[in-house]
This record gives C-alpha cells, sequence and structure tokens, in this order.
C-alpha cells in the first residue's frame, strides 16, 4: 500500500515537472481562465457584476456562492451559452464570443441534470460525444475503454442508460466530459442528490484523472469536503467575488476558533460570558457558540469565571462552511438543502410528466 | 478500486493533444450520427412502431369498411373506398410519424440530451439536417410497413409503382419532419404537443385529400386543400398506386406528378432552411 502510494506520489510529481518544463519552452503559461470585469445583465437585474479572476492550468477551482449569487450565469457565460453585457473571458486560451466554435470543443462539460440518451448504451453515448466533438474512431477506441474501466463501467458499456442507477449516469457523464481531452472540465454540481459512498467514488476518479490528464477542473459545490479539495476557492455574492484565495488560507481569514459550551444554563452563561469578556455568544442547539481568538487559551479562563455548571466543551478551527457564513451570510449547506429541494421538485415534476 | 483499474490505463496527458478530425468532416458524422440515433431508438421502441401502425389500420379497415357502402364507387374511377383510402393511409402515417419524429426534439429538450449537441462545437444546421433525415427514414419505414396490407384490399402494386411510391414518401417525409422542426423548435414543453396535434397535424391530414376525394368539394375547402402542401404528395402517392385516379387540379388543369415533386422538394427546402434558422437562435 505504501509502495504504491509513494509510486503515485512520485508519478505525479514527474507528469507535473515535465509539463511545467514543456510549458516554458513554449512560453509563459496562459491561464486556463481568464475573466476580466465580466458582467450580465437581464434587463435591470445585474447577475453578474465586474468579477475578475483567473485559474490556473492544472488547478482544481472551486466556484461558491449561495442560489442567485451568479454562478450559474457566470459559467454559462465560460461555457459559451450565454454572451456577456460587458467584459471579456478567455476560456482555454480562447475567447468565448469571438471564438466560441473553438472553446467549445476544448472544454467539457458535466450538468446537473444529465443529458445521456437514456436508449442509447453507455458507449453509444460515448461514440456519439465523440462525434460531435471531433474525435477520430481510432482514438476513441484507445481512451473510451480505459475511461469506462475508471469509472467502473466497462462491464455495463453495452447495457442501455435507462438502466442505470443515478451514480452510474453520473459517472459516464464524468467519463463523457473528459472522452474529447478538454483542457477545462466544468463541473457543475456533479455530485448532487447522490449517496456518500457514491460521491467518494466519483471523487477518487476526478483525483486520478486530475493527475493523469492534468485537466483544469472548475467546480460549483454545496458540499463542504468538495470545497476543501479545491486548490482554490472563489465565494461569489451578489454577483460579485466576495473572496478568493486557498481553503487554508480563507480559513485564516475567518480569524477566531468556534468554542462551544453546553452548560446547565446556556442563557445564563451567555449574560456571563458577555459581561467578562464582553463578547456575544449565540445560543444554539448543540450549546453556547462563542467566536474567540485563540480558542485553547479562552477557555480555561471563560471556565474561571463560569458559575453555571459546564457539561461539554468544544473548541475547533473555523470550517469552510464558517468561511462562507463569514462572507455571504448563510452557511453552505443552508443553500445545499435549497438545491436539493430544487433538484427533488424537478424530478418530481419530470415523472409526473412522463 | 480507482487505483486498482488505474493500473494498466494508458491515456494520453495534456501535453499531447489529442487529434481531432476538421470541422467538415465532424459536422458530416454528426448528420449522419444523429440520423442513425432516431432509427436506433425506433429499433428499442417496438411498442412505436406497434402503436404508428395501429392507427391507420385502423382508419383503413374500420372507417372504410363503415363508409365503403355509403360511398359506393364514386370515389374515384373504379376503386372501392377502402381502396381509395389506402394511399391516403399510407401518407397520412407518414404525416403523423414525420411530425411525431421531429417533436421527439421537445422530448431531447426535456430530458437534457439536447442540451449535449447544442453545447458541442458543431453547426446547427448539421443537426436538423440529422434531424429530418433521420426523422423521415423513421416515418418512412411505418409507411412502408402499411404496404404489406395492399394484397388483402385489392391493391396490386408493380414494383415500378413500388419504387415511385417510396421516393414521394420520402420526399414527403423530409419535407413533413423539417416542417415539424420548425414547429418544434419554439416548444418548450410536451404539453404543447396535444396543440400541436389538435391544430396542425389533423387539419392536415383532413383538408390533404387522404380521407376523401377533393374533387366535388365546396369552392371555399377546395381553396384550402390546394394550400395545404400535404395534399400534393398525397394526390401524387394515390395517382402512383391507383392509375386512373382524378388528379388535382389547379384552375382547372391538371397538375403533372412531377409538379407535385418540384412542389413537395419546395416546401420541404423552404421548411428546412426555417427550421435551421430557428435553431440557431436558441439555446
Amino acid at each position: 500500500m505504501i509502495v504504491r502510494g509513494s509510486v503515485m506520489v512520485l508519478r505525479q510529481t514527474l507528469v507535473r515537472l515535465r509539463f511545467l518544463l514543456w510549458d516554458q519552452r513554449v512560453g509563459n503559461p496562459e491561464p486556463a481562465v481568464e475573466v476580466d470585469g465580466l458582467i450580465r445583465r437581464f434587463g435591470s437585474f445585474t447577475a453578474v457584476d465586474g468579477v475578475s479572476f483567473a485559474v490556473e492550468t492544472g488547478e482544481l477551482f472551486g466556484f461558491l456562492g449561495p442560489n442567485g449569487a451568479g454562478k450559474t450565469t457566470t459559467i454559462s457565460i465560460l461555457c459559451t451559452l450565454l454572451r456577456p453585457t460587458a467584459g471579456t473571458a478567455r476560456v482555454a486560451g480562447c475567447d468565448v464570443v469571438k471564438q466560441q466554435g473553438l472553446v467549445r470543443s476544448r472544454i467539457g462539460l458535466v450538468f446537473q441534470e444529465t443529458t445521456l440518451d437514456d436508449y442509447l448504451t453507455g458507449s453509444e453515448n460515448l461514440r456519439f460525444h465523440a462525434v460531435l466533438y471531433g474525435v477520430p474512431p481510432r482514438e476513441v477506441r484507445d481512451r473510451a475503454q480505459p475511461l469506462l474501466e475508471m469509472v467502473g463501467l466497462a462491464s455495463r458499456a453495452d447495457h442501455q442508460v435507462r438502466f442505470y442507477s443515478g451514480g452510474m449516469k453520473r459517472r459516464l457523464e464524468i467519463a463523457r466530459g473528459l472522452l474529447h481531452a478538454p483542457r477545462v472540465l466544468f463541473l457543475d454540481e456533479p455530485t448532487i442528490g447522490l449517496d456518500p459512498q457514491t460521491r467518494v467514488h466519483i471523487w477518487e476518479y476526478v483525483d486520478t484523472l486530475r493527475q493523469r490528464e492534468l485537466t483544469t477542473m472548475f467546480l460549483t459545490t454545496h458540499y463542504m469536503d468538495e470545497a476543501e479539495r479545491c486548490d482554490r476557492i472563489a465565494i461569489i455574492d451578489g454577483g460579485k467575488i466576495v473572496a478568493i484565495d486557498t481553503p487554508a488560507a480563507l480559513k485564516a481569514s475567518v480569524g477566531t476558533d468556534i468554542v462551544t459550551l453546553l452548560t446547565n444554563d446556556d442563557a445564563a452563561a451567555r449574560a456571563q460570558v458577555r459581561r467578562v469578556f464582553g463578547i456575544d455568544g449565540d445560543l444554539t442547539p448543540e450549546g453556547l457558540r462563542l467566536d474567540v481568538r485563540d480558542g485553547e487559551a479562552f477557555v480555561p479562563r471563560v471556565f474561571e469565571h463560569l458559575t453555571v455548571g459546564v457539561q461539554n466543551v468544544n473548541v475547533r478551527r473555523p470550517s469552510l462552511d464558517d468561511v462562507f457564513l463569514k462572507y455571504t451570510g448563510r452557511g453552505i449547506r443552508d443553500a445545499d438543502q435549497d438545491a436539493v429541494a430544487q433538484s427533488k421538485a424537478r424530478m418530481g415534476a419530470m415523472a409526473r410528466r412522463g | 478500486m480507482a487505483t486498482e483499474a488505474l493500473r494498466g490505463v494508458q491515456t494520453p496527458t495534456t501535453a499531447e493533444p489529442l487529434r481531432r478530425e476538421g470541422p467538415l468532416r465532424r459536422n458530416l458524422t454528426t448528420t449522419w450520427m444523429v440520423a442513425v440515433r432516431e432509427l436506433i431508438r425506433l429499433r428499442r421502441t417496438p411498442s412505436r412502431i406497434i402503436s404508428g401502425l395501429a392507427q391507420p389500420l385502423l382508419f383503413l379497415f374500420v372507417l372504410g369498411a363503415g363508409l365503403k357502402n355509403v360511398v359506393g364507387q364514386n370515389a374515384g374511377a373504379g376503386f372501392d373506398y377502402i381502396q381509395f383510402l389506402f394511399p391516403g393511409i399510407v401518407a397520412m402515417s407518414i404525416l403523423t410519424s414525420g411530425l411525431m419524429a421531429a417533436i421527439s426534439i421537445v422530448w431531447d429538450r426535456e430530458w437534457g440530451f439536447l442540451r449535449e449537441m447544442l453545447v458541442a462545437p458543431v453547426s446547427r444546421a448539421s443537426l436538423v439536417l440529422g434531424k429530418a433525415i433521420g426523422g423521415g427514414s423513421v416515418a418512412v419505414v411505418q409507411g412502408v410497413l402499411l404496404v404489406v396490407v395492399a394484397p388483402i384490399i385489392g391493391v396490386d402494386l408493380s414494383v415500378g409503382s413500388f419504387f415511385a411510391m417510396l421516393g414521394f414518401l420520402l420526399l414527403m417525409a423530409f419535407a413533413l419532419v423539417s416542417f415539424g422542426v420548425v414547429v418544434a423548435a419554439r416548444m418548450q414543453r410536451l404539453e404543447s404537443f396535444q396543440m400541436v396535434m389538435a391544430l396542425v397535424l389533423q387539419p392536415m391530414i383532413f383538408l390533404s385529400g387522404a380521407i376523401f376525394p377533393v374533387r366535388r368539394l365546396p369552392e371555399w375547402l377546395g381553396v384550402i386543400v390546394r394550400f395545404n402542401p400535404a395534399s400534393y404528395p398525397v394526390d401524387a402517392i394515390r395517382r402512383i398506386v391507383l392509375p386512373g385516379s382524378p388528379g388535382l387540379t389547379i384552375g382547372g388543369s391538371l397538375l403533372p406528378i412531377w409538379s407535385e415533386a418540384l412542389i413537395t422538394l419546395g416546401f420541404g427546402l423552404a421548411m428546412l432552411t426555417l427550421a435551421v434558422r430557428l435553431f440557431s437562435h436558441t439555446d
């Protein structure tokens, strides 16, 4: 296990090194995604309000934000499905407005909703995709089989997609999104509504592929653990980028630790803490929540002054959820529940229609 | 599991870009693939073939038998009503399944596959053309299956007239699917489908001369029939299958069959052009 692990790491380093050298020979590496002053209005409503950022080649870039924050609009512009009102965006080295066709052939898309043909088999769906993207049949033969094996669908490739489970469909879509070796793969909520085990598997595949193909990944998600995997994260709210950095730096930017005290009388404890330390706590079902600098040092001090009995103490560093809360005023999970509810409503509507 | 699968997997990195085909070849193969997809889907949904046959056969044998004695031999030169009805029913089946095939675009939109096609780096024209060819072929398959009943009702089809009819069926199917794509291009929901059936398909069938002869119609109806693009292939197919049928006239002069072919082709090309235009502006 250890040997295999270190071989993997070594291999990954070598691939990256080779890629770096190769790129340097060619010249200054261009960012995979480069957005400058992007604006999109719908009538009087401004969905995207002057967004600028860049994604480096090979990066796993997380794009987070509450529903209606301008996330989908931005992605639609990057995928050439929507024209910007103002500003520019370059994806895989091409302008999304002036070189629409080139951008399209260099990106891969995995949407929230499945876009497979149910009456075609898994491998027919792949072949159809290859035709649309001009991948010659010989190359398809070389690529389709390994990709199917990687997502664990090789044995089901000749079954019609309507007999697949939700997780299998999603894995097939990821394989399909990579079939034409895109430089940038857009993953819009790729694991929404899937069970935890399937999500873990899908992420294993995505990581493997990232190491292998050095594809830049542009991800939107409502799952904190998925956001945690990103090299960098941008948080968009109200059409503007409110924060952009590595997950670690974003968490550090919160500045405080979270101390949770479960006491015999949380309300009394809250009043005492406010009087002595001047800190306003929040009453939560888990107990009294206090945002303080250096939580470990704070705990003994708070114990000196509290007269109510303490049952449980918890000190933790800020999570990405806290980061999200700080910059948008909402938790990631709140947004997630909205999204799941939406997707359920959509499925229900489809079932009724079908 | 993933690492297991990894060993032995050899895929290129971005350092060695994938070879791609040029745009012309890509668009042509896309048209072909979109067309083939229609036939694959037809083969995998046999119920569609059966229900596609049920309606025309019901019309032919029930309506035909029921009205045969009422109409007597007045339908046309020496044919009974069932025989008169037969070519009309074949054309009707083309009309129905052609329009249905085109409407499947709305189905694709609903289930997402349309999006897979629309975000790809191919021209909308190659998608629409593929749909017209594929949908047209599906319609012709359905129409040709009906020819089996010809001997039962006493219609003699020579090999020559069979192929002439086949040609017209292809032409008509192509025109009708293109027309259907124009109708479907702006349709967002399957619910609109009922409306299309009631407001487009049924009037087109009834006013095409497929069910009754158009010679002795009131004048205003006769005018509408001549504005219905489906009337011309219906008339041509009837004259091929039942030689000696009276045929459509405009201003008192009989239309030659080749001019009816031209009208159908012209209508089809106009609709195809319009369909491509409409589709280029949807997202």
